[in-house]
Order: structure tokens, then sequence, then C-alpha cells
């Protein structure tokens, strides 16, 4: 009772946040070493501008809509990926994990001769299961996860040669499977889901606005969720406007336009994950596993199911990877979800902001980074460049995000920003 | 005044190594009671038994008068008893909010209810008094030592606990968050909870304490009003087990202390 404690810090009143404060706030968190999903944006830009001077060709709508199809199996691949990474473990096997996926789907549909959807159902009931089998060895056994899946990687490699019988390829001809990653929506369709997903988005971020509003909670200024919705509006308007632009070079024989029908695949599982990631208790429970996970298990968290689950999660979305990348090549060979597919995902997710020491991360990021690869995949191919450079390229590029990262983290651990 | 919790004859062994001996403790409500003893003494023992991290081997523990068992630390949770441990157990990544309602999150059906959360977390910081905090969606990474505890014992009292257990709280922090970590610990004890605080620090004992019990080997050799005793007192308690006519009788004590149990103990 013999307190004469002062208030040292001066008791702050918190100011309603304007955009002037939020601006600034965005500076000095960038400052900081919170980077966040800046680094992707701007690669993307830089190398779009350089593509584009260098290859006129890059900027037309067949290469565009190339670019989607192109990514979209190593974006689907890295967005699983974010959920491992979260809690600092790391996948290697998702790669041929999502060849042996493909593997199960090709046996099924073209060999067997079951219809597509069981088939699917297959692929992705496989990559449930490694998942289980390796989220069971990391989480209960102990074994540390690069070694688990370092074993997987090479195991895998071995069952997909297996599945398609050593060497050969199967080729699959079902129009559903393939008609994934080559077929496209007809244009309307592409504006109905624009003024979905925008109107949806406008609307949850209102509805939230008007709850905080109604409890005298701190809210964001109006105009920052117009700006954001209107932001999100014109790059969905101008992303299906350029897609659905005849990109056939004889449109009378063939015409050639639309979303394709890979695009709204990722986009639900985007916006699903994302939803499970920031709005579920279990979304929060890895964040919180991540982040301290001796914390996290004495708040109650059951740890060992949170890290079973992210590999369930990863290898599920590997299994969709795989079922993309056999339906871009309309076969699946021995090589399907092996050489660069995996360091691409892991790429990926990192160029776009997930960190490598868990804790932080979205899945829109792993989008974001999958564009980046993607684009420099797809801008070196026009260049003329041997895969020799390509990957040399690649390879340094995934070492300039993997070292963002880590200096970002460290001057963040000075600033006390994390 | 009945106390809030009643340890009676509490024993607890590892293996042939008996760490607590027959040790009575009491916590009144509205009070500070500050648990001090050498390292090795069986404070955090105590804490372990009373918190159900260790089931004891011999004793009771009585709760608000009636006679209650405690196995795991979900039930000292259900009787509301909260232990802020000394690494504070919060989630750098996550912002005050997440960390305070971590894994037991509020929601409406299957999505987190954020707008409640964030209520009921502002009014327990204003309950508190805290007014350092510049946003509650602040993350804890960017918050000093000082508002970092502040925010663990947040944690603790929101859940309407009755016994607050604080671990070496201000062990680690500078003279002002010292300063600001011991009034709101006052500041506990005068909104009717009871408080263990566990501290080495005679100042802080002497500043925020209204009873002082003190283990030495694994005894309970005092359990004093602050104001009846001097530092000097407390210190002699703690190191030899006796002052004057406090402690444990002299010959007694003599005998203790050639007993070669405690080494192996765990602090």
């Amino acid at each position: 009772m013999t307190i004469t404690a002062q208030q040292i810090e001066p008791a702050a009143v918190t100011p309603k946040p304007t955009v002037a404060t939020i601006a600034r706030d965005y500076v000095a968190r960038i400052r900081g070493g919170d980077l966040g999903a800046l680094p992707a944006v701007l690669g993307l830009v830089v190398l779009c501008v350089f593509f584009g001077i260098m290859r006129p060709a890059f900027f037309s709508a067949g290469n565009f809509a190339n670019l989607f199809t192109q990514g979209a199996a190593v974006a689907v691949i890295a967005m699983g990926l974010v959920f491992v990474l979260l809690l600092g473990e790391i996948d290697l096997s998702a790669g041929f994990a999502s060849g042996v996926c493909a593997a199960v789907l090709a046996q099924v549909v073209a060999v067997q001769g079951f219809p597509w959807y069981v088939a699917i159902l297959a692929a992705l009931a496989t990559g449930i299961v490694i998942g289980l089998v390796l989220g069971f060895l990391v989480a209960k056994v102990g074994i540390p996860s690069f070694v688990v899946t370092l074993a997987a990687f090479l195991a895998f490699q071995g069952t997909v040669l297996l599945l398609i019988k050593g060497g050969t390829n199967i080729s699959i001809g079902d129009e559903v499977i393939v008609a994934i990653e080559n077929r496209n929506l007809p244009p309307w369709l592409g504006w109905v889901l624009v003024i979905l997903i925008a109107g949806g988005y406008a609307l949850v971020q209102l509805m939230s606005l008007r709850r905080r509003q109604a409890r005298n909670l701190v809210t964001e200024p109006l105009a920052v969720v117009l700006g954001r919705i209107a932001g999100l509006t014109l790059i969905l308007a101008l992303a299906v406007y350029f897609l659905n632009l005849e990109r056939s070079i004889n449109p009378m024989i063939n015409s050639l336009k639309g979303v394709p029908i890979v695009v709204p695949i990722i986009a639900v599982l985007l916006i699903v994950w994302t939803f499970v990631l920031h709005r579920t208790a279990y979304g929060r429970h890895i964040y919180a596993v991540g982040g301290n996970r001796e914390a996290a298990r004495r708040a109650g968290i059951n740890v060992d199911k949170i890290r079973i689950s992210v590999f369930v999660i990863c290898s599920f979305m590997a299994a969709i990877g795989g079922i993309i990348a056999a339906s871009r090549a309309r076969s699946v060979d021995p090589n399907t979800g092996g050489s660069s597919v995996l360091l691409y995902a892991v790429g990926a997710a990192v160029i776009g902001g997930t960190s490598l020491f868990g804790g932080k991360g979205r899945v829109l990021d792993a989008v974001l980074g999958g564009a980046v690869i993607a684009v420099i995949d797809n801008g070196m191919g026009l260049m003329n460049l041997s895969s020799g450079q390509k990957f040399v390229f690649t390879g340094s590029v995934l070492l300039l995000a993997a070292g963002v990262d880590a200096l970002s983290r460290r001057r963040a651990a000075a600033t006390g920003n994390r | 005044m009945t106390p809030l919790l009643e340890a009676r004859g509490i024993v607890k062994r590892f293996g042939p190594v008996q760490v607590l001996q027959d040790v009575d403790f009491s916590v009144p409500p509205g009070e500070v009671t500050a648990l001090v003893g050498d390292n090795g003494a069986g404070k955090s023992t105590l804490v372990k038994c009373i918190s159900g991290i260790y089931p004891s081997d011999e004793g009771e523990f009585l709760f608000e008068g009636n006679p209650v068992s405690i196995h795991s630390p979900r039930d000292a949770a259900t009787l509301g008893i909260e232990v802020v441990y000394q690494d504070l157990a919060l989630c750098d990544n996550l912002d005050i909010v997440q960390n305070m309602f971590l894994g037991r999150e509020k929601r409406s059906g299957l999505v987190l209810d954020e707008p409640t959360m964030e209520q009921m977390a502002a009014k327990t910081l204003a309950g508190l008094s805290v007014r350092t905090v510049k946003s509650l969606r602040q993350l804890v990474a960017s918050l000093s030592g000082g508002q970092r505890q502040t925010v663990a014992i947040a944690k603790a009292v929101l859940w309407n606990s009755k016994l607050v257990i604080l671990d070496e709280p201000t062990a680690a922090l500078g003279v002002a968050q010292t300063a600001q970590v011991l009034e709101l610990v006052r500041r506990l004890a005068d909104n009717g909870l009871a408080v263990v605080l566990i501290s080495h620090n005679m100042n802080d004992v002497f500043a925020v304490s209204d009873n002082i019990a003190a283990l030495f080997l694994g005894r309970m050799v005092a359990q004093v009003r602050t104001t009846d005793v001097t530092h000097a007192q407390v210190v002699e308690l703690i190191t030899a087990g006796r002052s004057g006519n406090l402690g444990l009788p002299p010959a007694e004590n003599g005998h203790e202390l050639m007993e070669p149990t405690i080494p192996g103990a765990k602090e």
C-alpha cells in the first residue's frame, strides 16, 4: 500500500484512426521490418515492366491467360505449404505428393476407367492419407519434419514410378479433368463472378464495420474500407476484362476467350483457407502454435492435433495441385510434381511474405508469390533462355526472398515488431 | 475472515526427496500474500501443487471453506485459480486481444466473435486501470516488459478468477515498470481477488504484500502480517528458517540443516 508509482508512460488516449494515421502506421510498419506482401507486389510490377519491354508479346491477352494456367499448380501447392510454414515446419515432399496423387488420378480414370469424380476423390483421399502419415511421424513420433519429408520426397518419387509402371506416361482423355486447365468460362460468367466476389467482399467488410461501430469499438475510417473494396473490384474487373479478350489467332475457326476454369477454383480455395486462418479458432490456434508452442499448450490447445492437421491440409492441397498439373499436361509422367515444382512452391510462399521461421504468413501470400514465380518462368521462356539460366535465376530469386525474410525479421526484432 | 484457499499439511516427495514437508498455507481474499524463500525452498513446487500440475502426496486443500481436490490445471481453473508464470506464455505474433482469449475464444457459430472479445478485453484492462497500451490490436511483440506482464495478468483475471498466483512478476523489469506492475498487483487485491506473489525482492514484498509466508527447506516456517515484521527478520526467516521467536525452534533447525535432502529438488 506504500506504492508511489507514477504513471511513467503517459496515458495514451486512443485516437480515432484516420486515413493519415493509417498511412503513417503502414510506413512505420514497413520501416520496422514488417514488409508483408510488399516485396512480392513490387517484384511483380518490376518483373512485368522488364519482360514487357524486352518482349512485347508478354503483355498479349494470350500470354496473360497463360500466366494463370502455368502458375496454378504451384500456387495451389504453395497455399498448402503456408500452413506448414506457419508452424515453422517444412514439407519437402509436397511436390512429389502432388505427383503421387496425379498418378492415382491417372490410374483410376485412364487405366481403370472410372468416372472423373471417382478419380478426383481418390486423388484427394490419397493426399489426406499422405498428410496424416507425415503429420503423425512429425507430431507423435517426433522426427523433425525436414527429415520425414525428405525421406517422403524420395519415397514418393519412387511411388510415382511404380504407379505409372516405370518410365512411360499415362495420358488422360477425360473431358472434365482436362477442362480444368484447358477450357474457359463463358465471358458473361466471368463478370458474374466479379460481381459475386466484389459484392461479397463489400458486404463482409461493411457489415463488420457496422458491427464494430454499434459496439463503440475503434473502427477504420469508411474511406479506407471503401478504398479497399474499390481496389479489389478494379483488379478483378481488369483481370476479367483482359481474360475475356479474344486470344485465338483465328477466332472464326476456334474462338478462345474467357476466364480459365482454374482461376475460380484458386479463388475459392483462397477464400476458404483465408476464412479458416483468420476467422476461426482453429486458424487462430495455428498462429499461436507457430508463435509460441509452449504458450499454446498451456492455453489448452491440442498442439499435436494442430501439427498433424497442417500436414493434412498441405498434402490435400498438393493433391489438388497434382490434379491441376495432370489436367494441364493431359497426362501424368514420372516427372509430374518433380523437378522444380516443390522449390517453386516454397519460393512462392516465401516470396509472398510467409516466414520460414513460423508464425507469420497468409494464404494470399502464396498466390502473390505464385504470380511472381509464374511471371519469371513465363518471361524467361519468352526470352528463350536456356533451362540452365532459368534454374540459376529462379534459385537466386528464392534466395533473395529468403534473405529478405531473414533480414526483415532481424530488423523487426530490433524494433520490437517481430 | 475465512481464507479463500487453505492448504493443510501438504507433503510432496520426488522419490526419496521430500520437497514439501507438512506445509500449511492460507491465502485470504482481497489481500496480497507474498510467498518467499530461498532457491530450492519449495515455492514453485507449492504453487504447482496448488495449480494442479503436481499432485500432492499428502494433505488437503480447502477452497472457500470446502475441501476440494485439485488434480489438473483444469481443476484449478474451474475453481478460479490462475497462475502467471515467469515466462508469461504469450504469443509474440498475436495481438493483445488474441493472446488474452487464446484457447478460450468467443465465437458465434463457427466464426470468431472479435467485437465481443475486444470489448471484454477492453473492459478488463480498464478495470485494472491499464492505460499504457496504445491499441488492443497491437502485437504483443511490440510491447514493453511491463506491458507484457500486464497483458499476462489481465489474461489471468479475465475469467472471473478468484486467486491469481504471480511467479516473480518483476524479476526481469526495470524500476519504472516494476512500479507499474506492483501497482497492478495491489489493484487486483483491492478488487477483491486473492493474490499470491512469489518474489525474491524484499522491496517488492514490503511494497505490496499484506501477509508474508516464508518457506525454508520445504517447511512453512512462518506466515505473518507484513506490518509485524522487519526486512531483517524476513531475510533471517528465508536464510536460517528462524528469527527470534518466529520460525523453527533452534534445535530442530540445526537438525534440519544436516539433512542432505534438498539439493536435488527442483526449485
